[in-house]
């Protein structure tokens, strides 16, 4: 029976993940950056939600605040900075690396260093039978709303042109914009996308898992397994690679709390040695 | 013994099929144009020859010896070498440093740190000589990158001449150059020694029917067509293919 | 010939300065400049890497911070000094490196960032998570400077010993990078697919380089343990190579002197940003930034384009 627990404790978390990676995926995808800022997203996020439910009470006002907040951010980022350096790898990770140093020292300053978890919303403060045990409900909803927005993003990809064109990795504008689309905003679009699903995943975790200095690197690196595993640009190695990473992750603060990070570690360099390029990534 | 020995070679890529079943024997000091229009898998056959692209079923023979699971530097030490359809040189490094590299490729020595000076001489000696003998004396100081269109492709072909291959691919060697250039790049082909085999993808037909000994067409990822100039030029279906082009 | 006699006129001179650093200054600059020396190692040892391989790894640290914790736990658990310890660390370093750059080496581009700085994170937490092996966060203290004849407790003394083991570190980076290897490197860094198409075996020499740069960069790890006498999580964290990329860039990436000096501006700039504020990690974000903005070819990358351009008819 505990079994159960923790295996759905690891599809919430993964759940979590995936929010995280479908962000990276989708910005790496169309715009070949990988996004060190992405761990930022998630912690200032999570923290901006924090604040607003303090100040309001409301969830779901924590939710939308926080989203919005960060993608303006994003966007700014990616239009002010991201954009000079378009297809320039190293520059774009020294600055969405130094960002996230920025973001990190930030957000020390305004919500200090001690762990803080958001108060967990009152319709979620209860647990639902399940055979011989309850389970929170509230990790119910995290993968509830985690498969609800991996179909929107699946049904956004398979059946808009748009998705078309991202699915393909178009990356030529030249044909995008043949298209008849406006590139530029289309990638200050799809950054802000990825930013503000980052953002949701730091409020949705913020009831269950602390938010800290730090987390904001922790998680990265675990989103960044996750898309090694999945492969980076796929929407579909994103959720299993998360799926994977979130159980083995539970697993292993369960039973080798010390080494945690070692059974994430494992499938990543097996992933390496076997397939380099990801589950489902694709050359 | 033939240089090189294509053997059903094909290549998928996904639903596409580039390669559709090719076959094909060079022999030594011969020097073979493989002609066809864009899309027909010239380039995506070299890329199998070279070892940058794995074919998906077929085999290749280098001087006998099957390769068609090395890898593109063992090819290169096997006596291969090849230029790209789009250059591909060391933008930061100069002339003189590029070839020196070129130089000292294809011995497949294995890594050395501490080289013995005579041999560094020997190499210096050597670059020198290869620029002086192709045209690029004076570009020896010069950083790539700033080199001219039309001196880059040469760099391009020198770089793949230094190692002494037995065997070299040329990519479209004349695309985008000057009638002049077109000149300068037909004579040096013709100046290359008679046991160095040649496989060339030329779009010009002119240039082709000047260096060829015999004429490979390829279209839609076959060959359709195989023969010397009187043979092609007589065939119905490389004419059909050309002027339905044009 | 002139640019031969130019620079190591340039090098005597540095050296003589370096010479003279605790006669002419107070302790505690003498032990900031030994601070710059190792870092300066370190930044070096990642420019093989990232100036000449052309492979950008964030995790450079986990070379640097295993060299330092093999110094701390062969004395602190087994009572062995330096003699022993520093070839140990050194080949902990080099073991490391060769295990991460078998996996990082699978992929390139960003796949090859997200490796080296996800396996990085491992080291760390491994170093963090291990409390009954390293102390976790607290770290070990109490480390004793080796004995090689006489004592190197005293800080001009160690500073002495700094300079010779990182000059003739430089000595050995400069020879590597001006050999058919590290040519070859530089092609390599310019064009893979060309290398390979002449005949290079391209994965061994990036193999080589990566261990090569992971020695080096143990061997000032190795160095900073005895310097600050602990040894910390934070010798491996995601701070201390952004910090090593960030003295990379800046300095000029390639040019191997460039890194020294970033190392030194950034040591510096640490030294007194710290001194005022504790929000040095926002610095060096802003930092971050500001190069990529307005000087990503770095300092001495500089200088070295404008010859470059000028040398051009």
């Amino acid at each position: 029976m505990i079994w159960v627990i923790h295996i759905l404790n690891g599809v919430a978390f993964g759940m979590l993940l995936f929010l995280l990676a479908a962000g990276l995926s989708l910005i790496y995808g169309l715009m070949k950056i990988l996004n060190l800022t992405h761990g930022s997203f998630y912690l200032v996020g999570g923290y901006i939600g924090l604040s607003v439910m303090r100040l309001t009470g409301s969830f779901a006002l924590a939710l939308v605040v926080a989203a919005i907040a960060i993608a303006v951010i994003g966007a700014a980022i990616e239009r002010f900075f991201l954009r000079r350096f378009h297809l320039d790898e190293l520059p774009q990770t020294l600055l969405t690396f130094g960002f996230l140093f920025i973001f990190a020292d930030l957000s020390l300053w305004i919500w200090g260093g001690d762990p803080i978890m958001l108060t967990m919303p009152q319709i979620f403060q209860r647990s639902v039978p399940m055979g011989y045990f309850s389970y929170p409900i509230y990790r119910l909803f995290l993968i509830v709303v985690g498969l609800i927005i991996a179909s929107a993003l699946w049904w956004f990809q398979e059946h808009t042109r748009l998705g078309t064109m991202l699915r393909a990795g178009v990356d030529d504008a030249e044909i995008a914009r043949a298209l008849g689309i406006n590139v530029s905003l289309l990638f200050t679009l799809i950054y802000a996308t990825g930013a503000a699903l980052a953002a949701v995943g730091g409020v949705l975790a913020g009831p269950v898992l602390s938010l800290y200095p730090g987390a904001d690197f922790d998680t990265l690196i675990l989103a960044f397994v996750v898309v090694i595993v999945g492969g980076l640009g796929s929407l579909r190695g994103a959720l299993a690679g998360a799926l994977l990473v979130g159980l083995l992750d539970d697993f292993g603060k369960a039973f080798f709390p010390e080494f945690a990070l070692f059974t994430v570690f494992v499938p990543m360099a097996f992933i390496l040695v076997v397939r380099p390029t990801g589950l489902f990534g694709r050359r | 013994m033939t240089a090189l020995a294509i053997d059903d070679l094909c290549k998928n890529f996904g639903g596409v099929t580039a390669l559709a079943g090719v076959s094909l024997e060079i022999g030594v000091g011969e020097r073979r144009v493989l002609l066809g229009p864009n899309g027909a898998g010239k380039t995506t056959l070299f890329h199998t020859i070279s070892g940058n692209l794995m074919p998906s079923s077929g085999r290749i023979r280098l001087f006998d010896r099957d390769i068609t699971q090395l890898r593109p530097d063992e090819r290169a030490r096997l006596g291969l070498a090849r230029t790209f359809q789009i250059t591909n040189l060391f933008p930061r490094l100069t002339v003189l440093d590029s070839v020196l590299l070129a130089v000292g490729g294809a011995n497949g020595r294995p890594l050395r740190l501490i080289w013995p000076m005579s041999s560094y001489r020997g190499r210096y000696e050597e670059a020198h000589r290869l620029l002086e003998q192709w045209g690029l004396a004076g570009t020896a100081r010069r950083v790539v990158r700033n080199l001219s269109y039309g001196e880059q492709r040469q760099l391009e072909l020198v770089l793949a001449l230094a190692g002494e291959p037995r065997l070299l691919l040329l990519d479209e060697p004349t695309a985008g150059l000057s009638p002049a250039e077109t000149s300068a790049v037909v004579a040096m082909v013709q100046q290359l020694p008679r046991d160095m085999t040649i496989l060339i993808i030329e779009h010009d037909m002119d240039v082709a029917f000047e260096i060829a000994d015999r004429i490979a067409v390829m279209h839609q990822g076959r060959l359709i067509a195989e023969g010397d100039e009187a043979a092609i030029r007589a065939n119905p279906q490389v004419t059909e293919i050309y002027l339905g082009m044009e | 010939m002139r640019g031969r006699i130019g620079s190591f006129a340039a090098g005597v001179a540095v050296l003589a300065v370096l010479l003279a650093v605790p006669h002419a200054m107070r302790p505690y600059y003498v032990g900031l400049v030994t601070k710059m020396l190792i870092f300066a190692l370190f930044a070096m040892s990642l420019d093989l890497l990232l100036g000449y391989t052309g492979l950008a790894s964030l995790g450079h640290a986990a070379f640097f911070g295993v060299a330092a914790y093999t110094i701390a736990l062969l004395f602190l658990h087994a009572g062995v000094g330096g003699w022993v310890a520093f070839p140990a660390a050194l080949a902990a370093a080099t073991a490391t490196g060769a295990v991460i750059a078998v996996l990082a080496l699978r992929a390139r581009g960003s796949y090859f960032l997200m490796i080296t700085f996800a396996l990085a994170q491992v080291v760390w937490s491994v170093a963090f998570g291990w409390r009954s092996f390293t102390n976790g966060d607290d770290g070990m203290p109490g480390i004793a400077r080796p004995d090689f004849g006489w004592s190197l407790d005293n800080t001009d003394a160690y500073f002495y010993f700094t300079l010779a083991v990182v000059g003739v570190a430089i000595l050995l980076l400069a020879a590597i990078v001006k050999s058919p290897f590290g040519r070859a490197l530089r092609g390599i860094r310019e064009s893979e697919s060309r290398m390979q198409a002449l005949g290079y075996d391209v994965w061994r020499y990036q193999f080589t380089a990566f261990v090569l740069a992971a020695a080096f960069a143990g061997l000032a790890g190795a160095l900073y343990a005895y310097y600050n006498r602990f040894v910390g999580p934070e010798y491996l964290n995601v701070i201390q190579s952004a910090e090593a990329l960030i003295m990379v860039i800046l300095g000029g990436a390639g040019t191997l002197i460039g890194p020294a000096i970033g190392a030194a501006l950034i040591v510096f700039l640490e030294d007194y940003v710290s001194s005022m504020t504790e929000h040095w990690v926002m610095v060096l974000g802003i930092i971050y930034v500001l190069v990529t903005l307005f000087a990503p070819r770095g300092l001495v990358g500089m200088i070295v384009d404008y010859r470059q351009r000028r040398s051009t008819p």
